[in-house]
């Protein structure tokens, strides 16, 4: 599941997660940056404000490389349905989006395993924003872009650096080959699309009902 | 785990690299065309001197009048506290280790040798990328990967090799510090008996810098020579270096 900061994706995500269980399909959640090995230095570096696009990139392959060896190889060794929220792709467009190599990232992040279906919540930035902002989500220094020096206000911050996160999303659709799911319509009318590109790759009857309520 | 794209090797950190220019695509947003300090290194294995060597090295360059900054493996603020975590802990793969070791370069490329190399400073490095290269290749990570991993490192002028063979540098070890864990290779499994599994790291390691010295043309210097010896080497090389047109200048000196 890929797309930026309120796209939607963790909540059409819990959904899918859902559906699959209630199907019987065992299913294994991992998140983006959560692995307690670099909490320590993530931590240090974010409230330093330390961290470099190079070293903040690095620290998140360190995570990944983390999560694939504990968290992503076993679950699909045992057979299970391994969800992540947020994959390789969001190294690629937000350190490219910091200014790290566009190519250097991609090869770094050449041992990850490549993921059998990857799909990207595509939303405008006003909408995102306008979603956060209705959460009342405070934006963090780093999601927001605020390293880069593009403007004090976060806001405006976030603007600008999400919606060059949004640019290198697009450039990955097709280089990846990305399914894009509009994130704009209602819950259910995503989550809809969202079930039927998954069942594509499943042998797991389509949601009759989800289709009739909505 | 599957590698999906195996990128040529000429992408990364090579034998062909510019000294004091990036090996590959280096980092974008810090240009260092044209930056008038040097960077030196002292590679190694544990117990060749090399600490003792760059003391008396800056001492030298200092009473010339050169401003001299000295930077080491794994010692930044970011990274450190959590490399003794994760060392500590048994969670750390081979993966990890290298990711960990690339951070903490990285943020030490970043935050002090460029910038005294901007300033114009002798960086003396206490290690440099080829003990990462040669860890990681002893574990078996993908050369290409790894040397990709590497392309932002910055080429240095002189690498010095200081080598010894594989009984003195074990006896060595053994009497400064011991068996370490991870730099004993430990996390390896090379064997039931510690010591057999300690030397055939040792043995594989310095493999891994006999290899490397021929590719990226390390000056190599016979580390079982007295301490004074191998700095009379060190700093004849040095000074013919620095004496080269593009060298920077001295200080002119009183004393003299």
């Amino acid at each position: 599941m890929e797309g930026i900061d309120g796209s939607g994706k963790t909540t059409q995500l819990a959904l899918l997660a859902k559906w699959l269980k209630a199907a019987g399909h065992p299913v294994f959640q991992t998140e983006w940056n959560s692995s307690a090995l670099v909490k320590a230095a993530t931590k240090t570096g974010k409230k330093k404000n330390a961290l470099t696009p190079m070293t903040f990139s690095l620290l998140h392959a360190t995570d990944f490389a983390d999560r694939l060896l504990y968290n992503i190889i076993p679950p699909l060794k045992a057979g299970m349905i391994v969800l992540a929220d947020r994959y390789t792709y969001t190294a690629f467009a937000r350190d490219t989006a910091r200014g790290v190599d566009r190519r250097w990232v991609r090869e770094l992040y050449s041992f990850a395993v490549k993921p059998d279906l990857a799909v990207y919540f595509r939303v405008p930035i006003d909408v995102s924003v306008d979603r956060l902002m209705a959460r009342r989500v405070k934006l963090k220094f780093y999601e927001a872009g605020l390293d880069m020096g593009w403007s004090a206000q976060p806001l405006e911050s976030f603007r600008i650096f999400q919606g060059k996160v949004l640019d290198e999303y697009d450039r990955l659709v097709d280089e990846y080959g990305l399914s894009v799911v509009n994130a704009v319509g209602s819950i259910t009318d995503q989550q809809r699309v969202f079930r039927r590109l998954v069942s594509q790759h499943l042998e797991i009857a389509h949601d009759d009902n989800l289709d009739e309520s909505a | 785990m599957t590698t999906s794209t195996n990128p040529p090797e000429e992408t990364g950190a090579n034998g062909g690299g510019k000294p004091g220019h990036y090996y590959s695509y280096g980092i974008p947003y810090l240009s260092i065309d044209n930056y008038p300090g040097k960077l030196i290194a002292i590679e190694g294995t544990d117990g060749v001197g090399r600490s003792t060597q760059i003391a008396l090295l800056r001492e030298w360059l200092e009473v010339q009048g050169y401003g001299v900054i000295e930077t080491g493996w794994t010692r930044s603020e970011l990274m450190q506290p959590t490399i003794d975590l994760a060392k500590s802990s048994n969670t750390l793969n081979k993966l990890t280790f290298v990711l960990l070791y690339a951070t903490d370069f990285a943020d030490r490329l970043e935050k002090e040798i460029i910038p005294a190399l901007k300033a114009g400073f002798i960086v003396l490095s206490d290690r440099y990328i080829f003990t990462a290269l040669a860890r990681a290749g002893v574990r078996g990570v993908d050369r290409a990967w790894n040397r990709n991993l590497y392309g932002f490192g910055i080429a240095p002028h002189l690498v010095f090799y200081l080598r010894i063979d594989e009984k003195t540098l074990i006896r060595r070890v053994l009497q400064s510090r011991g068996m370490d864990y991870w730099e004993s290779g430990m996390d390896m499994k090379l064997g039931d008996d510690i010591y057999e599994s300690f030397r055939a790291y040792q043995r594989a390691l310095l493999k891994e810098y006999t290899s490397m010295a021929d590719e990226f043309g390390f000056r190599v210097l016979d580390a079982r020579r007295k301490v004074e010896v191998i700095q009379d080497e060190l700093r004849r090389q040095i000074a013919a270096f620095l004496a080269e047109p593009d060298g920077p200048a001295p200080l002119p000196s009183k004393a003299e």
